[in-house]
């Protein structure tokens, strides 16, 4: 039997319980035995994005620790996965505890279709938009990306398309960032805004009832603007639409 | 706020405009998709001229000598110059030494990062930029908004009215074709009585110690051939090693730029014309020093194609001007703080990093991990805002003890619905969106329970 951690982000555990919830499920419904290590915190990537390397360091070391006793790692968010796989390196360079973590943490996608290698059978009927988070699409390779030249896949996709009933809409511009960003969707407010309305008319144009992805961070500034602005759509995170789907 | 973040902010606040600059830039990028996948083998071009590229870095003293000594070899005369005002200098001297009153130049980022057309202009030398976005705005009296686009800030009508004041179009002109004619025959005037052509250089071949210029309107071309004396600008990183080389650039370059298989115009310049001269100044203004830096190095590959400005959703979205530096985009904004880390720290944050410039970039520029790498140094070197720091500090403080982090989590989640609706919308995310329902409980806390039962 397949045993993991959870890895849960810090803005998951305090703001998006549900999440968490639905990946326990998830991967309990899939025949794994999940473990959630109480101490953990935050991966520190809020310290890091902002380039204060040195606060981020100790966060670090603390995940390193607080994960070291499992052989896998599982976290519904690909920028704190991406975080963990392509960061830490720089940040502690040479550590073997942080080297054994960026080997064994997965985003929730990649592992349910790398690892456990399921194709979830159940029923969403819904017009579903996907939204593709950059760090998951470009740090970790969830998908294929439209920039690059390569033969066209996606996990997250691969994941969901097969569901009674979802009917996932094409998008103008499949994988333009939304504009969260992190401090950016503060620091850089009219920016971030710009952006996020952008993205959510794709959506809206496509015909989207649900706005779905991998980060929560990313669909938690969408849904800030689609409530600010009493627009039907909803936003779920992919974890969720698969629970309920596979309920 | 930074200067880039009121520059945006001001830019975003013309609604339509940005809807339309965001769209015309994006029109870009899918022209330069589309090209790209009529190229099967695209991705392995693009690891080669990364590879060529970081060949060349790493023995560029060796390389800029071999051309220095084919260039010499083939009549023309070489130059060097350490920084901007070097520069100028010496394009000057060599004007006034064969008493040049008028200049045209075609289209060269690097005369524009050194100032050169005010230089000159306060030294009684006539400048007229020829390629016809670069005229525009020298008319404009303003900086190119894109390296490769440099008018692409402004709409058909705007050029009408602005060619209408300067070029005696009819008012209300803005048929583009009937502009640019117009802009054609003012400038058969000026490269018909200048004393002397000035160009940039895409490539410069250690090998041949030929020069390349990509042009699409042929003002290179036309500016060197009229007038006896062609000075061509560059630089240190524009050298390829052979022409086998320049041959994987010249399929990317274009591509990549504008979504063309290749520029109208691809100029070989080896040597002076008959009778003529040919000056190649070779400029370092601080290239050397991003030379030895290990995480910026990567950066000295950039052919100044400008693909990561058309993708860039930020640079989409704020305006070439709002960057205040003359490459804008994210390649400048990893450029702009080695000149001066305290007037450019706001750029490595103009950013969400979210990798497409990376992806789209033909010779491998890891831009999105420059401009991470950007902002610790920002960071040691105090560069950043004080409240950034607190903020950072304190929360790592929290974060580095998990009863502190619970207990903070759990008095935000409580504190949050008993603030009014006024004061949650007084803030940076509150201004434009609500917050998410605050839970009861965490994750942590039901999976405590959970284990009760």
């Amino acid at each position: 039997m397949l045993e993991v951690a959870l890895f849960v982000p810090c803005y998951v555990d305090q703001l998006y319980p549900a999440i968490a919830v639905a990946t326990v499920e998830l991967l309990e419904r899939f025949g794994v035995k999940v473990h959630y290590p109480e101490r953990q915190t935050c991966c520190g990537q809020p310290m890091a994005n902002s380039g204060f390397f040195d606060d981020a360091v100790p966060l670090v070391r603390r995940m390193a620790d607080v994960f070291a006793p499992y052989e896998h790692v599982v976290c519904p968010s690909g920028s704190c996965t991406s975080m963990v796989r392509n960061h830490t390196e720089a940040l502690v360079p040479g550590d073997d505890g942080v080297l054994a973590l960026r080997k064994k943490t997965f985003e929730l996608c990649e592992f349910l279709h790398d690892v456990v290698k399921v194709r979830p059978e159940g029923r969403f009927p819904h017009r579903v938009g996907l939204h593709q988070s950059c760090h998951g699409l470009r740090g970790l390779r969830l998908g294929s990306g439209s920039e690059r030249l390569v033969s066209p896949s996606n996990k997250v996709r691969a994941l969901i398309e097969g569901l009674d009933g979802l009917q996932l809409l094409e998008l103008a511009r499949p994988d333009d960032c939304c504009g969260f960003g992190g401090t950016f969707a503060v620091a850089e407010e009219a920016l971030s805004c710009a952006m996020g309305r952008d993205r959510i008319a794709d959506h809206e144009r496509a015909g989207a009832e649900v706005i779905t992805g991998t980060d929560i961070s990313c669909l938690m500034h969408m849904d800030g603007l689609l409530r600010r602005e009493r627009k039907p759509q909803r936003v779920l995170h992919v974890a969720e639409l698969l629970a309920e789907a596979t309920a | 706020m930074s200067a880039f973040s009121e520059n945006a902010q001001a830019f975003i606040a013309d609604g339509p405009r940005l809807a339309w600059h965001d769209k015309a830039i994006w029109f870009v990028r899918q022209k330069r998709d589309t090209a790209r996948a009529a190229v099967p083998e695209w991705e392995e071009l693009r690891a080669t001229a990364s590879q060529i590229k970081a060949h060349t870095l790493s023995r560029l003293a060796g390389y800029l000598e071999q051309f220095e000594a084919n260039a010499i070899e083939l009549g023309a005369v070489v130059h060097w110059a350490r920084d901007a005002d070097e520069h100028n200098r010496i394009v000057h001297e060599i004007l006034r030494e064969r008493g040049v009153k008028r200049l045209v130049k075609s289209k060269s980022m690097l005369t524009e990062e050194c100032h050169l057309n005010p230089y000159l202009e306060e030294r009684g030398i006539e400048v007229v930029d020829t390629d016809l976005g670069e005229r525009i705005v020298q008319f404009r009296h303003e900086p190119p908004s894109h390296i490769v686009m440099p008018a692409i800030h402004l709409k058909k009508e705007e050029i009408g009215d602005l060619f209408h004041e300067k070029l005696g179009t009819p008012q209300g002109l803005a048929d583009p074709k009937a502009l640019t004619e117009a802009a054609r025959q003012h400038l058969r005037e000026k490269f018909l009585a200048a004393d002397a052509g000035l160009t940039g250089v895409n490539f410069a071949i250690a090998e041949t110690g030929g020069i390349v210029v990509c042009t699409n309107e042929g003002n290179a071309d036309l500016g060197t051939s009229l007038p006896p004396l062609h000075i061509a600008c560059m630089g240190i990183e524009k050298i390829v090693p052979g022409t086998r080389e320049l041959a994987v650039f010249l399929r990317l370059l274009a591509r990549s730029a504008t979504g063309q298989p290749i520029t109208t115009y691809t100029s070989h310049f080896h040597g002076p014309r008959p009778a003529g001269e040919l000056h190649v100044v070779i400029v370092d203004r601080g290239r050397s020093k991003i030379l030895g830096r290990n995480e910026f190095r990567a950066s000295l590959k950039c052919s100044r194609c400008g693909a990561c400005l058309n993708t860039c959703p930020v640079y989409r979205r704020s305006g070439g001007h709002s960057y205040g530096v003359t490459v804008p985009g994210p390649i400048g904004s990893t450029l702009a703080p080695h000149a001066d880390a305290a007037k450019y720290a706001g750029l490595p944050f103009a950013s969400t990093l979210c990798g497409s410039c990376s992806d789209v970039c033909p010779v491998h520029v890891d831009l999105h991990h420059q401009l991470l790498a950007w902002r610790g140094e920002l960071a040691r070197q105090g560069l950043v805002p004080l409240g950034k720091r607190i903020v950072s500090r304190v929360g790592a403080f929290v974060l580095a003890r998990s009863w502190l982090y619970q207990i903070a989590g759990k008095l935000v989640r409580w504190v949050v619905p008993l603030l009014p609706a006024r004061l949650l919308r007084a803030n940076a995310w509150g201004r434009q969106r609500d917050l998410p329902p605050m839970p009861r409980e965490s994750f942590s806390e039901i999976w405590r329970k959970r284990g009760r039962s």
